[in-house]
Formats: C-alpha cells, structure tokens, sequence
C-alpha cells in the first residue's frame, strides 16, 4: 500500500488524513524526524505558516524534510504549506517576511494575497495536468513569480485583483495555494499520487 | 431616503457595473477565463476554522503583545481591552476593544487577529466585521447586552465562535450561525478546572448521542433534541459524526504547558490562552511552551521540555473558584 506523510504539527492534517484513507491511500502522521522513514510521498498542510515553520524548527524536521525531496519523493503543499516551501516570502501588509521556511521551490509568494478572512472565496479554476476543479481560497497565498524549474500550473482570475498563479511544480514538488482537502477535490490527490515513481 | 439618493446609489452601481465589464474585457484580452468568485461563503468560513486546529489563540491588549504571540508561534490574537482577569477586578461594564488598537495589531502581524464583541451587540459585530477582523468571540467575559439572545451570525460574511458549557449550549450557538465552538471555562482564574468540567460534559452527551446512532435508536436522538432544545439535524449529525460538527476549542483557565496538553487529550482541537501568558512574568517563554505543548500533547517527553521552559513562580497567581461570589461567574452569562 503507497504510504504518505502528512506533516500534523499543526492546521488541517485531519482533512488530509481523512480523504487519503478514504482513497485507500495509508495515511502516516509526521511529528518527529522518525516518522519520515519509509513514506512515499509527504503533503504539508494548511494553518498558520509562521506556527508550523516554527515548530519544524524546534523539532529540527527542516534538514530531513530537505533530504526527502532531494531524493526525488514527492511533496505537496497546500496554502500554508506552500508558503513554506517559497524560496521568498511577502506579506501584503507586513511586507518581506522573516519567518523560518523550507525554501525547496524557485518561487516567490505573497501571503494573505487576496485580503483578510472576509475575503476568502470558493472559485472553479483549471489546472494543468488535473483538469477543473472547485477550490476554496482561504487566506491564501499567491505565486507571483517562478524561475529555474520550477513553472506555474494554474492561475486564478480574480475580478478585483487580478491574476495569480495558484499552482506551481517543480519536479516532484507541488505547491497549491488553494485547499484540496476543503471541497473534498480527490482529481488532485491522484495527479500527486501519480508523482511517486513505480 | 430621499428620491436623490437612489440617484446617486444608481448612479454608484452604473460606475461599478460598467467597471467590472472592463476588468472583464481586459482579463478576456489577455485570454484569461472569467469565473465566478463567491466570497465568504459557509465552506470557506468553517474551512478557515479548521486551519487553526492543533493552535493557540493568544489573548493580547496591544500590538507589542500581538508580537510577541505572533514570533511564539500563536495561530491567531485575540484584541482585548483588558485581559479577562484585570476585567474582572476592574469590574464595570466591560465593552468591545478600542478598534483604533485592533486595526494597529492588524497592520503589524500577519497571523490572524480576532476581537470579542458583547452577547447580543450586534452593532459592535458589525463595526469588528467592517474593519476586516478575521474571527469574532461573542463573549460571556464581556457584559452582555441581551441575556435572551445571542447575534444571529448568519447574517454576517465573518465566522464567530461562541462558548458553550455543554453540547446543548454548544449545538444551539452552531445553529445560530456559530463557525467555532470553545469552553466557557472561568475566564481570568487561571483555574482551568471548570474547562475541564465544561470538556468532559461535551464529550459524554457526544458519546450518548453516538451509542444511539450505533444502536439504531433514533426516537433517543429526537427526544434527546427535544429534552435538551437543539434541532433534531444537528443532534443526529453530531451522533453520525461522533464529535462536535465544528472545531472546539478549550478555554478558560489555561495557564501552564501541562494545562494545555490536558486540555487537547480531553478532545479539544486547539486552545485559547486568555490572562495565562500577558499576566504571568515569563510571558515569551510561556506563550512558545504552550505552543509546543499543544501541538505535542500525546507526547509526555515533548510536554516535559514544553513545562520545563516555565517556571511556577513566575505563573499567573489564580483565583480559587470557591471564593467567587454566584454573581461574579462569568460563564453563566448566556445560554
């Protein structure tokens, strides 16, 4: 059975949890170093990017995390997640950001992007490679920029702010900023699945 | 309303139809797709809820503060005019925080911030909402304006959460619109004995109500829902689901790691920290224990480090609930 990790410091690693079993998919809460052992792939869920950075640090997962994507398993990060995995960070309010990430993609991403909370939005985009699909924007980041490998796969319109990248690869990593777990999307479940090797 | 002013308003919606039109065309020349966006719909507030599972939310007075929850590595602050223990020895009428200090600590972090409105204040709800909070506490630690009834949270685009001492209490606010759900506790004791209480009163009507779904027995649920005033729909959906159909949080009394990790063992998703980090003298090291703590709890090694980075003697002093006075809880403010 394919066995992915799902990093449960702190956000929705429920939701990822849930939908994965219900896929038939052997779900492995990440908390420690150890736990990273024999997985197939990892996701890094949504919540607060400044929480679950701080808590990768205290718990020293960032070098193992790093070594995992060097060695070719795929890793998907959903909002807060992909904000982790951004080379460069921004806030729309507070600006440049200092806060500990991973730094794994050639991306820049603004956090907070489309407002506050009562700006989130649920929307319909297309996204290379996993078709159309329903995703909830939550506090959400954008992808403003890509370089070196890593490219945009889907972009979102929005009315007031204009266009954004909404989704970015690299490899075998994946960054989305919208939520997946939220509309229950499994179309993008199964496009990172079929990123692990045979 | 004057007859000029629906002139105006029209006139208002003709620039703004006209100016959507050409955000349109331009995003269509560019051969972008036009799609609908459908902003703070239910999902996306009850989805926004669930980011914070496994958090603290940090109770702050000002933007100095909100930092230091915010680099602690809080999920969230919560803007308050006085911490739930200084309102409580100040006594008066505890209102709404000054919104000229939320919109600061708006401006300076980029974690999400709430504030606490009255029971019952609608408008104060309704001025939080307008400066852009992100989560709002219809709150017994604030002087409630109406006893009977609580805002009715559907007509805003904003979640809320509401306390709630046992599942009838929580089950009612959820109807009313409530996103998320906490424990009353006994705000600004530092005791969080009555959190404890309030917890375990959630989950043993969840675990009756669940043993009737298993059992097939659903004259149980109905007469449970009409014994207990909640609607028959959320009693049996909180039966099927076998936990709270909203995140819960704990609150009310938390003060130490250990409180914390107690607390998500006995089934709450995250915890709020009210007068326990600003009214102890260790407040840094304190709000990153209780971070770790929570995140942590089922692994004692892990809690061990997280109280060890605090010391008892510097901890919020308490309240022993047994010398308040029946008027001076706060949690049985609203029903």
């Amino acid at each position: 059975m394919v066995r992915i990790g799902v990093l449960s410091l702190q956000g929705d690693f429920l939701e990822h949890i849930e939908i994965l079993r219900e896929m038939g998919v052997e779900p492995v809460v990440i908390k420690n170093v150890a736990d990273l052992k024999g997985i197939d792939g990892l996701i890094i869920p949504g919540g607060e990017s400044t929480t679950i950075g701080s808590l990768v640090m205290m718990r020293r997962l960032e070098r193992p995390i790093k070594e995992l994507a060097d060695s070719g398993t795929p890793i998907m990060g959903v909002c807060a997640g992909a904000v982790l995995l951004a080379k460069k960070v921004i806030d729309r309010v507070v600006g440049e950001t200092s806060q500990v990430r991973l730094g794994l993609m050639d991306m820049t991403v603004i956090r907070n992007a489309f407002g506050r909370q009562v700006n989130s939005f649920m929307t319909e985009l297309e996204v290379e490679g996993v078709g159309r699909v329903r995703a909830a924007f939550i506090r959400a980041p954008a992808i403003v920029e890509t370089w070196g490998s890593a490219r945009m796969i889907a972009y979102v319109n929005h009315l007031r702010l204009g266009r954004f990248g909404a989704a970015a690869l690299q490899d075998s990593i994946l960054a989305i900023s919208f939520h997946p777990e939220i509309t229950s999307e499994r179309k993008v479940y199964n496009f990172f699945l079929s990123m692990i090797k045979k | 309303m004057k007859l000029v002013n629906s002139y105006e308003f029209l006139e208002k919606l003709n620039n703004l139809i006209y100016s959507l039109l050409e955000l349109r065309d331009s995003i269509r020349d560019e051969g972008g797709e036009v799609i609908p966006i459908r902003e703070a719909v239910p999902l996306v507030r009850y989805g926004f809820i669930s980011m914070f599972k496994g958090g603290v939310i940090m109770d702050v007075t000002n933007e100095e503060q909100a930092g230091i929850a915010e680099d602690a590595g809080a999920v969230g602050v919560m803007v308050l005019d006085k911490l739930p223990y200084d309102v409580r020895m100040a006594g008066g009428v505890a209102r709404t925080a000054d919104l000229n200090v939320i919109l600061k600590v708006m401006e300076s972090i980029t974690i999400p911030v709430s504030a606490k409105c009255r029971i019952g204040h609608t408008e104060e709800a309704r001025l939080l909402e307008r400066i852009g909070v992100d989560l709002i506490d219809e709150s017994e630690v604030l002087t409630p304006v109406d006893e009977k009834n609580h805002i009715s949270k559907w007509d805003f685009k904003v979640p809320f959460v509401n306390g709630a001492r046992d599942l009838p209490e929580a089950l009612r606010r959820i109807c009313e619109g409530a996103s998320m759900i906490r424990t009353k506790g006994e705000p600004g004791t530092g005791n969080v004995a009555e959190a404890v209480r309030h917890m375990k009163f959630v989950s043993r009507d969840i675990a009756t109500l669940r043993g009737y779904f298993i059992s097939g027995d659903y004259e149980a649920v109905w007469y449970y829902s009409k014994e207990n005033k909640v609607p028959y729909e959320l009693a049996l959906l909180t039966s099927k689901l076998g936990r709270l159909p909203v995140v819960n949080f704990a609150a009310g009394g938390i003060a130490t790691p250990a409180d914390a990790a107690l607390m998500m063992w006995l089934g709450s998703d995250g915890v709020f920290v009210g007068s326990g980090i600003f009214k102890s003298q260790d407040p840094e090291n304190r709000a990153r224990a209780i971070v770790l703590a929570t995140s942590f709890y089922d692994d004692p090694e892990t809690v061990v480090e997280a109280q060890r980075m605090v010391s008892e003697k510097v901890a919020m002093m308490g309240i022993d609930l047994r010398t308040l006075k029946p008027e001076q809880l706060m949690q049985v403010r609203g029903g």
